[in-house]
Protein backbone atom coordinates (compact mmCIF):
# COMPACT_ATOMS: atom_id res chain seq x y z
CA UNK A 1 0.00 0.00 0.00
CA UNK A 2 1.82 3.41 -0.74
CA UNK A 3 1.02 5.84 2.24
CA UNK A 4 3.15 8.74 0.74
CA UNK A 5 2.76 9.92 -2.97
CA UNK A 6 3.90 13.15 -4.49
CA UNK A 7 1.94 14.15 -7.72
CA UNK A 8 3.70 16.83 -10.18
CA UNK A 9 5.78 18.42 -7.34
CA UNK A 10 7.49 21.83 -8.53
CA UNK A 11 9.36 23.97 -6.45
CA UNK A 12 12.05 27.12 -7.39
CA UNK A 13 14.16 29.39 -5.04
CA UNK A 14 14.43 32.76 -6.16
CA UNK A 15 14.57 32.34 -10.06
CA UNK A 16 15.86 28.88 -9.90
CA UNK A 17 13.89 25.63 -10.53
CA UNK A 18 14.77 22.78 -7.80
CA UNK A 19 12.40 20.87 -8.46
CA UNK A 20 10.36 19.67 -12.13
CA UNK A 21 7.55 18.22 -12.16
CA UNK A 22 8.67 15.69 -9.81
CA UNK A 23 5.99 12.21 -9.34
CA UNK A 24 6.70 9.75 -6.67
CA UNK A 25 5.25 6.78 -4.31
CA UNK A 26 6.77 5.30 -1.34
CA UNK A 27 5.06 2.61 0.15
CA UNK A 28 4.72 1.45 3.91
CA UNK A 29 7.68 -0.30 5.81
CA UNK A 30 10.15 0.38 3.36
CA UNK A 31 13.79 2.32 3.77
CA UNK A 32 14.58 4.80 0.95
CA UNK A 33 17.21 6.32 0.16
CA UNK A 34 17.45 9.70 -2.11
CA UNK A 35 20.87 10.34 -3.64
CA UNK A 36 22.46 13.02 -6.28
CA UNK A 37 24.92 14.99 -6.99
CA UNK A 38 25.16 18.33 -5.02
CA UNK A 39 22.72 20.69 -6.06
CA UNK A 40 20.04 18.49 -7.34
CA UNK A 41 17.27 18.92 -5.44
CA UNK A 42 17.25 15.88 -3.18
CA UNK A 43 17.50 17.73 0.35
CA UNK A 44 14.33 20.21 -0.99
CA UNK A 45 12.25 16.62 -1.89
CA UNK A 46 12.84 15.53 0.93
CA UNK A 47 11.79 18.78 3.10
CA UNK A 48 8.33 18.73 0.42
CA UNK A 49 7.76 15.42 1.28
CA UNK A 50 7.97 15.61 5.56
CA UNK A 51 5.90 18.95 5.23
CA UNK A 52 8.70 21.31 5.68
CA UNK A 53 8.26 23.55 2.84
CA UNK A 54 5.48 24.03 0.74
CA UNK A 55 5.98 23.54 -3.06
CA UNK A 56 5.02 26.11 -5.42
CA UNK A 57 3.17 23.32 -7.55
CA UNK A 58 1.52 19.77 -7.11
CA UNK A 59 -0.04 17.87 -4.18
CA UNK A 60 1.89 15.11 -1.52
CA UNK A 61 -0.71 12.93 -0.46
CA UNK A 62 -0.80 11.41 2.82
CA UNK A 63 -2.91 8.34 2.90
CA UNK A 64 -4.75 10.31 0.04
CA UNK A 65 -5.39 13.47 2.15
CA UNK A 66 -3.54 16.24 0.74
CA UNK A 67 -0.25 16.25 3.41
CA UNK A 68 -0.68 20.30 3.32
CA UNK A 69 -4.09 20.92 4.67
CA UNK A 70 -3.53 18.86 7.62
CA UNK A 71 -3.27 20.09 11.16
CA UNK A 72 0.13 20.53 11.61
CA UNK A 73 -0.03 18.52 14.86
CA UNK A 74 -2.08 15.76 13.25
CA UNK A 75 1.08 15.50 10.55
CA UNK A 76 3.58 15.53 13.21
CA UNK A 77 1.91 12.57 14.60
CA UNK A 78 3.06 10.11 12.31
CA UNK A 79 5.97 12.13 10.30
CA UNK A 80 9.21 12.75 11.80
CA UNK A 81 12.25 14.92 10.39
CA UNK A 82 16.15 14.64 11.63
CA UNK A 83 17.21 17.89 10.54
CA UNK A 84 20.91 18.26 8.88
CA UNK A 85 21.37 20.33 11.32
CA UNK A 86 20.76 21.12 15.02
CA UNK A 87 22.03 22.98 16.99
CA UNK A 88 23.52 22.61 20.28
CA UNK A 89 20.87 22.65 23.24
CA UNK A 90 21.59 23.53 26.97
CA UNK A 91 19.16 20.62 28.28
CA UNK A 92 19.82 17.14 29.62
CA UNK A 93 19.74 13.98 27.18
CA UNK A 94 16.48 12.96 28.38
CA UNK A 95 14.96 16.51 28.27
CA UNK A 96 15.40 16.80 24.52
CA UNK A 97 13.96 13.42 23.94
CA UNK A 98 11.22 14.38 26.06
CA UNK A 99 10.03 17.44 23.30
CA UNK A 100 9.48 14.36 21.07
CA UNK A 101 5.89 13.17 23.22
CA UNK A 102 4.72 17.19 22.18
CA UNK A 103 2.38 16.45 18.95
CA UNK A 104 0.77 14.17 21.55
CA UNK A 105 -0.28 16.56 24.11
CA UNK A 106 -2.72 19.05 24.34
CA UNK A 107 -1.17 22.19 25.09
CA UNK A 108 -1.05 22.28 28.84
CA UNK A 109 -0.61 19.05 29.18
CA UNK A 110 2.05 17.37 31.31
CA UNK A 111 3.99 14.30 30.45
CA UNK A 112 2.39 10.86 31.96
CA UNK A 113 4.16 7.87 32.46
CA UNK A 114 2.83 6.31 29.15
CA UNK A 115 4.99 8.89 27.92
CA UNK A 116 8.25 8.40 30.27
CA UNK A 117 7.77 4.27 29.11
CA UNK A 118 8.01 5.60 25.54
CA UNK A 119 10.85 7.81 26.07
CA UNK A 120 12.74 4.97 28.07
CA UNK A 121 12.35 3.09 24.98
CA UNK A 122 13.95 5.66 22.67
CA UNK A 123 16.86 5.86 24.65
CA UNK A 124 17.28 2.14 25.01
CA UNK A 125 16.90 1.94 21.33
CA UNK A 126 19.77 4.53 20.77
CA UNK A 127 21.89 2.69 23.23
CA UNK A 128 21.75 6.27 25.53
CA UNK A 129 20.72 4.67 29.37
CA UNK A 130 24.49 6.39 30.54
CA UNK A 131 24.10 9.51 29.01
CA UNK A 132 20.54 10.23 30.07
CA UNK A 133 21.36 13.05 32.87
CA UNK A 134 24.50 14.42 30.68
CA UNK A 135 23.74 18.36 28.91
CA UNK A 136 23.55 17.98 25.22
CA UNK A 137 26.26 19.92 24.54
CA UNK A 138 28.78 17.67 26.44
CA UNK A 139 28.16 14.96 23.84
CA UNK A 140 30.72 14.04 21.07
CA UNK A 141 28.63 14.40 17.65
CA UNK A 142 27.91 10.66 17.36
CA UNK A 143 26.14 10.79 20.59
CA UNK A 144 24.79 13.94 19.75
CA UNK A 145 22.91 12.44 16.41
CA UNK A 146 21.44 9.78 18.45
CA UNK A 147 20.10 11.93 21.28
CA UNK A 148 18.34 13.96 18.30
CA UNK A 149 17.29 10.58 16.38
CA UNK A 150 15.88 9.43 19.62
CA UNK A 151 13.95 12.76 20.25
CA UNK A 152 12.46 11.77 16.71
CA UNK A 153 11.78 8.31 17.98
CA UNK A 154 9.82 9.58 20.93
CA UNK A 155 7.38 11.33 18.64
CA UNK A 156 6.44 7.26 17.60
CA UNK A 157 6.41 8.76 13.66
CA UNK A 158 4.98 6.15 11.18
CA UNK A 159 7.80 7.92 8.58
CA UNK A 160 10.65 9.09 9.49
CA UNK A 161 12.40 11.79 7.58
CA UNK A 162 16.95 12.01 7.74
CA UNK A 163 18.40 14.74 5.99
CA UNK A 164 21.84 13.32 5.46
CA UNK A 165 22.04 11.88 9.05
CA UNK A 166 25.66 10.16 8.81
CA UNK A 167 27.54 13.68 7.17
CA UNK A 168 30.07 14.87 9.65
CA UNK A 169 29.99 11.76 11.63
CA UNK A 170 32.88 9.05 12.14
CA UNK A 171 32.57 5.62 10.15
CA UNK A 172 31.80 3.96 13.75
CA UNK A 173 28.84 6.33 14.71
CA UNK A 174 27.91 6.29 10.67
CA UNK A 175 27.23 2.88 10.53
CA UNK A 176 25.19 2.95 14.48
CA UNK A 177 22.73 5.93 12.70
CA UNK A 178 21.91 3.02 10.17
CA UNK A 179 22.01 0.35 11.91
CA UNK A 180 19.07 1.83 14.66
CA UNK A 181 17.02 2.74 11.43
CA UNK A 182 16.97 -0.16 9.83
CA UNK A 183 15.89 -1.85 13.65
CA UNK A 184 13.18 1.03 13.72
CA UNK A 185 12.26 -0.61 10.23
CA UNK A 186 12.10 -4.03 11.11
CA UNK A 187 10.48 -4.17 14.46
CA UNK A 188 8.33 -1.30 14.28
CA UNK A 189 7.77 -0.89 10.27
CA UNK A 190 8.17 2.88 10.06
CA UNK A 191 8.86 4.05 6.80
CA UNK A 192 12.56 5.02 6.63
CA UNK A 193 13.00 8.06 3.73
CA UNK A 194 16.61 9.68 3.74
CA UNK A 195 18.78 11.80 2.19
CA UNK A 196 22.49 9.71 2.10
CA UNK A 197 25.60 11.22 0.68
CA UNK A 198 27.42 8.03 0.59
CA UNK A 199 26.24 5.53 -2.06
CA UNK A 200 27.49 2.45 -0.57
CA UNK A 201 26.03 2.91 2.42
CA UNK A 202 22.62 3.85 -0.05
CA UNK A 203 23.22 0.10 -2.26
CA UNK A 204 23.57 -1.80 1.62
CA UNK A 205 21.11 0.02 3.73
CA UNK A 206 17.91 0.56 1.28
CA UNK A 207 15.26 -1.22 0.25
CA UNK A 208 14.43 1.69 -2.27
CA UNK A 209 17.07 4.30 -4.19
CA UNK A 210 15.69 7.17 -5.39
CA UNK A 211 17.81 8.98 -7.99
CA UNK A 212 17.64 12.92 -8.44
CA UNK A 213 19.33 14.41 -11.34
CA UNK A 214 18.80 18.45 -12.01
CA UNK A 215 15.49 18.42 -9.71
CA UNK A 216 13.81 15.49 -12.09
CA UNK A 217 13.65 11.33 -10.76
CA UNK A 218 15.93 9.68 -12.68
CA UNK A 219 14.65 6.28 -11.55
CA UNK A 220 13.17 4.99 -9.13
CA UNK A 221 14.16 1.25 -7.70
CA UNK A 222 16.07 -1.85 -5.39
CA UNK A 223 20.03 -0.89 -5.39
CA UNK A 224 20.20 -3.60 -7.79
CA UNK A 225 17.87 -2.34 -10.73
CA UNK A 226 19.44 1.27 -10.19
CA UNK A 227 22.93 0.81 -9.66
CA UNK A 228 24.51 0.34 -12.55
CA UNK A 229 27.44 1.76 -14.40
CA UNK A 230 24.95 4.06 -16.30
CA UNK A 231 23.38 5.47 -13.79
CA UNK A 232 26.62 6.61 -12.13
CA UNK A 233 27.77 8.12 -15.66
CA UNK A 234 24.85 9.69 -16.11
CA UNK A 235 24.04 11.14 -12.31
CA UNK A 236 27.15 11.23 -10.78
CA UNK A 237 29.61 11.60 -13.93
CA UNK A 238 32.00 8.45 -12.76
CA UNK A 239 32.71 5.13 -13.47
CA UNK A 240 31.58 2.92 -11.40
CA UNK A 241 32.46 -1.09 -10.93
CA UNK A 242 29.95 -2.91 -8.95
CA UNK A 243 30.42 -6.13 -7.16
CA UNK A 244 27.80 -8.38 -6.10
CA UNK A 245 28.45 -10.30 -2.53
CA UNK A 246 27.03 -13.33 -3.28
CA UNK A 247 26.57 -14.66 0.39
CA UNK A 248 24.49 -12.11 1.65
CA UNK A 249 23.39 -10.21 -1.47
CA UNK A 250 24.83 -6.73 -0.78
CA UNK A 251 26.93 -4.96 -3.46
CA UNK A 252 29.49 -3.08 -3.40
CA UNK A 253 30.19 0.21 -5.34
CA UNK A 254 34.00 0.95 -6.71
CA UNK A 255 34.16 4.44 -8.37
CA UNK A 256 36.86 5.77 -10.31
CA UNK A 257 36.84 9.24 -12.88
CA UNK A 258 35.76 8.90 -15.94
CA UNK A 259 38.19 8.50 -18.67
CA UNK A 260 37.78 10.88 -21.73
CA UNK B 1 12.87 6.89 41.44
CA UNK B 2 16.27 8.55 41.83
CA UNK B 3 16.24 9.68 38.30
CA UNK B 4 12.82 11.58 39.22
CA UNK B 5 14.40 13.02 42.16
CA UNK B 6 16.91 14.37 40.45
CA UNK B 7 15.11 15.84 37.91
CA UNK B 8 13.18 17.60 40.47
CA UNK B 9 16.32 18.29 42.24
CA UNK B 10 17.46 20.21 39.58
CA UNK B 11 14.15 22.28 38.67
CA UNK B 12 13.85 23.24 42.29
CA UNK B 13 17.55 24.56 42.67
CA UNK B 14 16.51 26.80 39.12
CA UNK B 15 12.59 27.53 41.04
CA UNK B 16 15.07 28.82 43.92
CA UNK B 17 16.87 31.07 41.70
CA UNK B 18 13.42 32.58 40.44
CA UNK B 19 12.28 32.72 43.78
CA UNK B 20 15.85 34.69 45.07
CA UNK B 21 14.71 36.83 42.24
CA UNK B 22 11.39 37.57 43.97
CA UNK B 23 12.86 38.75 47.05
CA UNK B 24 15.15 41.16 45.07
CA UNK B 25 12.32 42.62 43.54
CA UNK B 26 10.69 43.30 46.97
CA UNK B 27 13.44 44.47 48.90
CA UNK B 28 14.22 47.16 45.87
CA UNK B 29 10.92 48.00 45.77
CA UNK B 30 10.55 48.80 49.87
CA UNK B 31 14.28 50.55 49.14
CA UNK B 32 12.42 52.65 46.50
CA UNK B 33 9.41 53.81 48.68
CA UNK B 34 11.94 54.58 51.48
CA UNK B 35 14.43 56.83 49.61
CA UNK B 36 14.57 59.76 48.10
CA UNK B 37 14.84 63.68 48.50
CA UNK B 38 13.04 62.43 52.02
CA UNK B 39 13.81 59.93 53.38
CA UNK B 40 11.49 57.76 54.79
CA UNK B 41 11.41 55.20 58.06
CA UNK B 42 9.82 51.60 57.59
CA UNK B 43 7.85 52.29 60.19
CA UNK B 44 6.02 55.00 58.82
CA UNK B 45 5.26 53.07 55.19
CA UNK B 46 4.34 49.99 57.13
CA UNK B 47 1.35 52.31 58.80
CA UNK B 48 0.55 53.99 55.40
CA UNK B 49 -0.18 50.39 54.04
CA UNK B 50 -2.05 48.88 57.38
CA UNK B 51 -4.14 52.56 57.70
CA UNK B 52 -3.65 52.18 61.32
CA UNK B 53 -2.13 56.10 61.93
CA UNK B 54 -1.83 58.79 60.53
CA UNK B 55 1.35 59.44 59.04
CA UNK B 56 2.96 63.11 57.45
CA UNK B 57 4.67 60.99 54.85
CA UNK B 58 1.30 59.67 53.60
CA UNK B 59 0.86 61.81 50.39
CA UNK B 60 4.53 61.21 49.50
CA UNK B 61 4.01 57.64 49.93
CA UNK B 62 0.92 56.93 47.76
CA UNK B 63 1.10 59.83 45.33
CA UNK B 64 4.75 59.79 44.79
CA UNK B 65 6.98 56.62 45.69
CA UNK B 66 4.42 54.10 45.21
CA UNK B 67 3.10 55.19 41.79
CA UNK B 68 6.50 55.54 40.28
CA UNK B 69 7.69 52.11 42.14
CA UNK B 70 4.85 50.43 40.58
CA UNK B 71 5.66 52.14 36.83
CA UNK B 72 9.31 50.53 37.41
CA UNK B 73 8.09 47.85 38.21
CA UNK B 74 5.99 47.08 35.31
CA UNK B 75 8.43 48.95 32.88
CA UNK B 76 11.15 46.99 34.23
CA UNK B 77 9.17 43.62 33.45
CA UNK B 78 7.69 44.40 30.21
CA UNK B 79 11.01 45.46 28.53
CA UNK B 80 12.27 41.99 30.26
CA UNK B 81 10.00 39.85 28.69
CA UNK B 82 9.92 41.45 25.53
CA UNK B 83 13.86 40.86 25.17
CA UNK B 84 13.49 37.27 25.95
CA UNK B 85 11.09 36.76 23.85
CA UNK B 86 12.42 38.53 20.74
CA UNK B 87 16.16 36.82 21.35
CA UNK B 88 14.50 33.36 21.42
CA UNK B 89 12.13 34.05 18.33
CA UNK B 90 14.98 35.99 16.25
CA UNK B 91 17.81 33.32 17.59
CA UNK B 92 20.17 36.14 18.30
CA UNK B 93 21.35 37.16 21.97
CA UNK B 94 21.86 40.77 20.89
CA UNK B 95 18.42 41.16 19.78
CA UNK B 96 15.66 43.12 22.22
CA UNK B 97 13.04 45.54 21.64
CA UNK B 98 15.08 48.37 19.93
CA UNK B 99 16.21 46.01 17.28
CA UNK B 100 12.42 45.37 16.09
CA UNK B 101 12.04 49.41 15.39
CA UNK B 102 9.59 50.01 18.84
CA UNK B 103 12.27 52.32 19.77
CA UNK B 104 12.89 54.49 16.68
CA UNK B 105 9.05 54.65 16.14
CA UNK B 106 8.12 55.47 19.34
CA UNK B 107 11.02 58.30 19.60
CA UNK B 108 10.17 59.95 16.64
CA UNK B 109 6.84 60.02 17.60
CA UNK B 110 7.61 60.73 21.14
CA UNK B 111 9.77 63.79 19.43
CA UNK B 112 7.18 65.14 17.12
CA UNK B 113 4.47 65.66 19.94
CA UNK B 114 7.33 66.94 22.60
CA UNK B 115 8.62 69.43 20.04
CA UNK B 116 5.57 70.24 17.66
CA UNK B 117 2.43 70.05 20.00
CA UNK B 118 4.34 70.90 23.87
CA UNK B 119 1.64 71.72 24.95
CA UNK B 120 -0.32 68.68 24.63
CA UNK B 121 1.69 66.60 26.83
CA UNK B 122 -1.32 64.19 27.07
CA UNK B 123 -1.55 62.66 24.12
CA UNK B 124 2.43 61.85 24.32
CA UNK B 125 2.22 58.35 25.62
CA UNK B 126 -0.71 56.82 23.10
CA UNK B 127 1.18 58.68 20.13
CA UNK B 128 4.22 56.67 20.87
CA UNK B 129 2.70 53.64 21.60
CA UNK B 130 0.88 53.80 17.75
CA UNK B 131 4.60 55.06 16.09
CA UNK B 132 6.10 51.37 18.05
CA UNK B 133 3.49 49.47 16.54
CA UNK B 134 3.51 50.95 13.06
CA UNK B 135 7.04 50.90 13.23
CA UNK B 136 7.50 47.26 14.27
CA UNK B 137 4.62 46.00 11.76
CA UNK B 138 6.50 48.17 8.74
CA UNK B 139 9.83 46.40 10.11
CA UNK B 140 7.91 42.81 10.18
CA UNK B 141 6.34 43.61 6.72
CA UNK B 142 9.78 44.51 5.16
CA UNK B 143 11.36 41.36 6.41
CA UNK B 144 8.77 39.36 5.35
CA UNK B 145 9.52 37.11 2.03
CA UNK B 146 7.85 33.33 1.84
CA UNK B 147 8.09 33.54 6.00
CA UNK B 148 10.31 34.96 8.37
CA UNK B 149 14.28 35.02 8.57
CA UNK B 150 15.46 36.56 11.71
CA UNK B 151 18.32 38.32 10.02
CA UNK B 152 15.94 39.92 7.79
CA UNK B 153 13.77 41.15 11.20
CA UNK B 154 17.52 42.53 12.05
CA UNK B 155 18.65 44.18 9.14
CA UNK B 156 15.28 45.90 8.35
CA UNK B 157 15.52 46.66 11.96
CA UNK B 158 18.32 49.02 12.01
CA UNK B 159 17.50 50.05 8.62
CA UNK B 160 14.32 51.87 9.70
CA UNK B 161 15.77 52.46 12.98
CA UNK B 162 18.75 54.47 11.33
CA UNK B 163 15.93 56.59 8.76
CA UNK B 164 13.63 57.60 11.72
CA UNK B 165 16.61 58.52 13.56
CA UNK B 166 17.53 60.73 11.03
CA UNK B 167 14.23 62.26 11.79
CA UNK B 168 14.52 62.76 15.51
CA UNK B 169 17.65 64.79 14.42
CA UNK B 170 16.53 66.61 12.14
CA UNK B 171 13.74 67.75 14.18
CA UNK B 172 16.20 68.46 16.89
CA UNK B 173 17.76 70.80 14.87
CA UNK B 174 15.13 72.85 13.88
CA UNK B 175 13.68 73.22 16.80
CA UNK B 176 16.90 73.01 18.67
CA UNK B 177 15.18 76.08 20.93
CA UNK B 178 12.72 73.07 22.63
CA UNK B 179 15.28 70.34 22.54
CA UNK B 180 15.25 70.56 26.50
CA UNK B 181 12.34 69.27 27.62
CA UNK B 182 12.80 66.06 25.65
CA UNK B 183 15.81 64.95 27.16
CA UNK B 184 13.71 63.03 29.98
CA UNK B 185 12.49 61.28 27.24
CA UNK B 186 14.89 60.69 25.47
CA UNK B 187 16.93 59.20 28.01
CA UNK B 188 14.19 57.23 29.65
CA UNK B 189 13.25 58.42 33.12
CA UNK B 190 10.89 57.81 35.74
CA UNK B 191 10.84 61.18 36.89
CA UNK B 192 7.35 62.53 38.22
CA UNK B 193 5.78 59.20 37.11
CA UNK B 194 2.37 58.56 38.61
CA UNK B 195 -0.82 57.05 38.93
CA UNK B 196 -1.88 58.10 35.38
CA UNK B 197 0.78 56.46 34.12
CA UNK B 198 0.67 53.12 35.57
CA UNK B 199 -3.07 53.16 34.47
CA UNK B 200 -1.61 53.44 30.85
CA UNK B 201 0.90 50.61 31.32
CA UNK B 202 -0.86 48.49 33.71
CA UNK B 203 -2.83 46.57 30.99
CA UNK B 204 -0.25 45.61 28.87
CA UNK B 205 1.51 44.61 31.27
CA UNK B 206 -0.89 42.23 32.32
CA UNK B 207 -2.13 41.20 28.78
CA UNK B 208 1.78 41.14 27.23
CA UNK B 209 2.58 38.70 30.11
CA UNK B 210 -0.03 36.54 30.26
CA UNK B 211 0.47 36.03 26.47
CA UNK B 212 4.14 35.41 27.09
CA UNK B 213 3.38 32.77 29.80
CA UNK B 214 1.27 31.36 27.41
CA UNK B 215 3.43 30.64 24.70
CA UNK B 216 6.37 29.74 26.90
CA UNK B 217 6.16 26.11 25.47
CA UNK B 218 6.25 27.68 21.79
CA UNK B 219 9.44 29.41 22.86
CA UNK B 220 10.73 26.07 24.12
CA UNK B 221 10.03 24.36 21.10
CA UNK B 222 11.11 27.37 18.71
CA UNK B 223 14.44 26.81 20.65
CA UNK B 224 14.89 23.11 18.90
CA UNK B 225 15.75 24.91 15.57
CA UNK B 226 13.03 25.86 13.16
CA UNK B 227 13.04 22.17 11.07
CA UNK B 228 12.70 20.42 14.11
CA UNK B 229 10.02 22.66 15.77
CA UNK B 230 7.87 22.20 12.39
CA UNK B 231 8.46 18.62 12.67
CA UNK B 232 7.07 18.12 16.18
CA UNK B 233 3.81 20.49 15.08
CA UNK B 234 4.96 24.04 15.66
CA UNK B 235 3.51 26.46 13.51
CA UNK B 236 6.55 28.43 13.68
CA UNK B 237 5.67 31.83 11.62
CA UNK B 238 2.56 32.17 13.58
CA UNK B 239 4.56 31.43 16.89
CA UNK B 240 7.22 34.22 15.47
CA UNK B 241 4.42 36.84 14.14
CA UNK B 242 2.32 36.46 17.27
CA UNK B 243 5.14 36.31 19.94
CA UNK B 244 6.91 39.46 18.06
CA UNK B 245 3.27 41.06 18.43
CA UNK B 246 3.48 40.40 22.19
CA UNK B 247 6.93 41.55 22.31
CA UNK B 248 6.00 44.97 20.55
CA UNK B 249 3.09 45.33 22.83
CA UNK B 250 5.11 44.98 26.06
CA UNK B 251 8.25 47.65 25.00
CA UNK B 252 5.85 50.15 22.83
CA UNK B 253 3.70 50.80 26.36
CA UNK B 254 6.97 50.68 28.08
CA UNK B 255 8.81 53.02 25.78
CA UNK B 256 5.84 55.11 25.49
CA UNK B 257 5.56 55.72 29.55
CA UNK B 258 9.62 56.03 30.61
CA UNK B 259 11.09 57.23 26.92
CA UNK B 260 13.92 55.86 25.10
CA UNK B 261 14.67 53.72 27.57
CA UNK B 262 18.39 51.15 26.63
CA UNK B 263 19.72 47.92 28.01
CA UNK B 264 17.19 46.70 30.22
CA UNK B 265 15.65 44.52 27.92
CA UNK B 266 19.19 43.31 26.70
CA UNK B 267 21.25 42.67 30.27
CA UNK B 268 18.12 41.52 31.56
CA UNK B 269 17.33 38.32 29.75
CA UNK B 270 20.86 37.64 29.26
CA UNK B 271 21.88 37.78 32.72
CA UNK B 272 18.65 35.36 33.62
CA UNK B 273 19.65 32.91 30.84
CA UNK B 274 23.11 32.98 32.13
CA UNK B 275 22.02 31.60 35.41
CA UNK B 276 18.84 29.63 34.73
CA UNK B 277 19.40 28.67 30.97
CA UNK B 278 17.24 28.23 27.93
CA UNK B 279 13.94 26.67 29.74
CA UNK B 280 11.69 29.56 29.21
CA UNK B 281 9.42 27.98 32.11
CA UNK B 282 11.85 28.99 34.51
CA UNK B 283 13.70 31.89 32.27
CA UNK B 284 10.49 33.82 31.42
CA UNK B 285 9.90 34.30 35.35
CA UNK B 286 13.44 34.72 36.38
CA UNK B 287 13.85 37.77 33.52
CA UNK B 288 10.33 39.39 35.06
CA UNK B 289 11.52 39.76 38.71
CA UNK B 290 14.49 40.41 37.66
CA UNK B 291 14.05 43.17 35.14
CA UNK B 292 11.57 44.73 37.92
CA UNK B 293 14.00 44.56 40.53
CA UNK B 294 17.00 46.37 38.46
CA UNK B 295 14.81 48.64 37.15
CA UNK B 296 13.27 49.74 40.74
CA UNK B 297 17.16 49.52 42.30
CA UNK B 298 18.55 51.37 39.50
CA UNK B 299 16.04 54.16 39.72
CA UNK B 300 16.51 54.58 43.32
CA UNK B 301 20.05 54.81 42.64
CA UNK B 302 19.26 57.51 40.52
CA UNK B 303 17.42 59.56 42.96
CA UNK B 304 19.69 59.24 45.97
CA UNK B 305 23.15 59.02 44.30
CA UNK B 306 23.70 63.15 43.39
CA UNK B 307 20.93 64.22 45.30
CA UNK B 308 19.21 66.61 44.84
CA UNK B 309 19.58 66.16 41.22
CA UNK B 310 17.96 62.96 39.98
CA UNK B 311 19.91 61.05 37.51
CA UNK B 312 17.69 59.25 34.95
CA UNK B 313 17.53 56.06 34.94
CA UNK B 314 18.24 55.66 31.64
CA UNK B 315 21.28 57.38 32.24
CA UNK B 316 22.23 54.46 34.78
CA UNK B 317 21.26 51.72 32.70
CA UNK B 318 23.67 52.76 30.73
CA UNK B 319 26.28 53.37 32.75
CA UNK B 320 25.71 49.59 34.06
CA UNK B 321 24.74 48.08 30.53
CA UNK B 322 27.89 49.16 28.15
CA UNK B 323 30.11 47.62 30.79
CA UNK B 324 27.90 44.52 31.31
CA UNK B 325 28.28 44.45 27.53
CA UNK B 326 31.94 44.22 27.32
CA UNK B 327 32.34 41.49 29.94
CA UNK B 328 29.88 39.52 28.21
CA UNK B 329 32.03 39.75 24.94
CA UNK B 330 35.21 39.06 26.83
CA UNK B 331 33.67 36.00 28.39
CA UNK B 332 32.76 35.45 24.34
CA UNK B 333 28.66 34.90 25.27
CA UNK B 334 28.14 36.79 22.50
Amino acid sequence: MSSLEAASISHSFSDKHVLKQIDLELKEGRIYSIIGPNGSGKSTLLHVLSRQLKPDHGQIYWKQADLYRLPPKKVAQELALLAQVNDVMDLTVEQLISYGRTPHKSMFQRLDEEDQIIIDEAIQLTKLEALRKRNVSQLSGGERQRAWIALCLAQQPKVLFLDEPTTYLDISHQLDVLEIVTQLQKTQNVTIVMVLHDLNHAAVYSDEVIVVKEGRIYGQGTPKEMMNPDMFKDVFNVHADIYEDKDNELLRIVMKPLKD
Amino acid sequence: MSKKEALRDRAGWKGLIVVIFAVLMVISTIFSIQFGSAKIPLKDIWTTFTGDIQSDFQNIIWNIRVPRTFVAILVGANLAVAGVLLQGIMKNPLADPYIIGVSSGAGLAGMIVLILYPHLPHILTPVAFIGATIVAFTVYALAWEKGIAPTRIILAGVAISAFLGSGISALMVFYSDRVQGTIDFMVGGLSARSWPQVEVILPYSIVGILLAIIGIRKMNLLMLGDRTAKSLGARVEWIRFSMTAVATLLAASAVSVVGLLGFVGLIVPHTARLIVGNDYRVLLPASIFLGAAILTASDTLGRIMFAPIEVPVGVIMGAIGAPFFLYLLRRKMV
